[in-house]
């Protein structure tokens, strides 16, 4: 790719098939408390 | 209702990125691939050409085509929505985190306090051992199959109730090993009383550590102050020093609250890193509209800006001290949360809980003392399931405003709180609240690709 740098070309409908399993932290548990951010959190299943 | 898009794109920091909403995927691209997506779902590659020959030669458009056609086809770009809207969540109410309020009683008296300077509009009261047992049993027996559960040791002011925590968590190490669990403790404090002890045990046993601070001293004292309303910032900054060098790798932060009395807010947190401090983050006030130090839509643009001028500082401090970490502007596109998380948010009301001094159940910390959102009481469980089950409901594809926003699953509808006390409707997200995380995503993706080379 010449005009195209992909940063990320993960699928996250691909994260359906083992998604929801719910070990990840609660996101409002972390540093905010008060605005919900959930995009950086870890999945605890990979 | 307005058609959900499928890209996103923006130019900030040096970089024109482009967002694959449904897929997630990601992609720092040229001027011309910028330009050609404006025209690519509706043009063929001839009326591209056309409209844009004047200003790129025609084997530079083809190939920047094609670069785009490839992606589509690999299914990062411009990828259609897999409904899953009718997924199935926490069929089993299974509940996996908990924030103890084991003390409503403060020893500040912050002027934004959500919790009404700690005593969240109820009598002050501490818990009781008794009730705080119950409340990890509670945690422990409704929690299925999850093994790490959380507990945060919540305010008022925790540290006013120490002995109790120290106890909780003895006995947290105890019940686990019955119910195949693990405790993942973790307090928010604001340092007054930090003493040595305090420090040393919450060094070894916390996973985590909230550190409350407003940035500047003047920022600081303004906002929070003692009881006798003097400024606490040179009580506590000492003590949070000590206890960060103490704590080695342990995660903490140090996490201030902006207003519209500190929109420059970026010095804050300049002002932290200049303490020493390394994984910081700050937080933008929740708040009726008519409080004075309310954000308010007059406010937004400066505060936007603000997010960017600081976007450019944390690429040049993050170039030369990679270990200095901004909450929001963490972002981990590839290890990240699945999408159903990533659809229902922070699971308040059914996967988290606020247990209050008197053993009362809350969709979360900033619900407690709201009465027509008590769930129930550990001694009941929950009995409110109708409460529950709207919890439950509220995500991403229940939301109009959410259905067709690029944000969604980045953000996951925002915090319900915020939109109850905006709207009287936790389901209608906070309007402010969403054009303050677009911007903060925007900036964390910029920071990234420009942390890449």
């Amino acid at each position: 790719m010449k005009y195209i740098k992909t940063l990320s070309g993960s699928n996250l409908k691909d994260s359906l098939a083992k998604g929801g399993c719910g070990e990840c932290q609660t996101s409002c548990q972390s540093a905010c408390k008060t605005s919900c951010t959930v995009g950086n959190q870890k999945c605890e299943n990979k | 209702m307005n058609k959900a898009v499928k890209i996103h794109k923006f130019f900030l920091n040096g970089k024109y990125i482009v967002l694959d909403v449904n897929s997630g995927g990601v992609h720092v691209v040229d001027k011309i691939v910028y330009d050609i997506l404006d025209l690519y779902e509706d043009h063929d590659e001839a009326q591209v050409l056309s409209n844009l020959k004047s200003i790129y030669d025609e084997e530079t458009i083809r190939d920047a085509y094609y670069e785009i056609g490839y992606l589509v086809k690999e299914g990062t770009l411009f990828s259609e929505e897999n409904d899953i809207s009718n997924f199935n969540y926490n069929n089993d109410n299974i509940v996996k985190a908990m924030c103890l309020h084991v003390a409503h009683d403060c020893n500040l008296k912050c002027n934004y306090c959500f919790a009404s300077q700690g005593n969240f509009k109820g009598e002050r009261r501490m818990m009781s051992l008794e009730t705080g047992k119950k409340a990890l049993e509670f945690l422990a027996k409704n929690s299925g199959k999850r093994r790490n559960l959380e507990v945060d040791f919540f305010g008022g002011e925790p540290l006013m109730n120490f002995e109790i925590v120290k106890e909780l968590v003895a006995y947290g190490r105890e019940i686990e090993k019955i119910y195949n669990k693990h405790f993942r403790f973790t307090i928010t404090t604001n340092g007054v009383l930090l003493d040595e002890d305090k420090m040393d045990f919450i060094n070894e046993n916390m996973d985590n550590v909230v550190l409350s601070l407003d940035g500047r001293k003047e920022i600081n004292d303004q906002m929070r102050q003692t009881i006798n309303g003097n400024g606490s910032y040179d009580i506590v900054l000492p003590k949070f020093k000590e206890m960060v060098e103490k704590r080695g790798d342990k995660d903490y932060y140090i996490r201030g609250t902006f207003t519209n009395k500190n929109i420059d807010f970026s010095n804050d947190i300049i002002d932290y890193y200049n303490n020493g401090f390394k994984k910081v983050s700050m937080e933008p006030v929740v708040t009726s509209e008519e409080m004075d130090y309310a954000l308010r839509e007059e406010h937004l643009q400066d505060v936007l800006d603000e997010y960017e001028k600081f976007s450019k500082e944390y690429i040049d401090i993050k170039r030369k001290d990679k270990d200095f970490y901004f909450f929001h502007y963490m972002i981990d596109l590839s290890q990240g949360p699945c999408i159903i998380k990533r659809a229902v948010g922070c699971g308040a009301g059914s996967e988290y809980l606020a247990i209050t001094p008197e053993g009362d159940l809350y969709p979360c910390h900033q619900f407690v003392g709201e009465k027509e959102f008590l769930l129930g009481t550990l001694d009941n469980g929950i009995v409110n399931t109708g409460l529950r089950d709207k919890f439950k409901n509220a995500n991403v594809y229940n939301s109009p405003e959410c259905r067709t926003c690029w944000a969604r699953f980045y953000c996951s509808g925002g915090c319900h709180a915020n939109a109850y006390y905006a709207n009287a409707d936790f389901s209608k997200p906070y309007k402010l609240g969403c054009d303050m995380e677009k911007k903060r995503i925007e900036c964390s993706i910029s920071i990234l690709a420009n942390l890449e080379n």
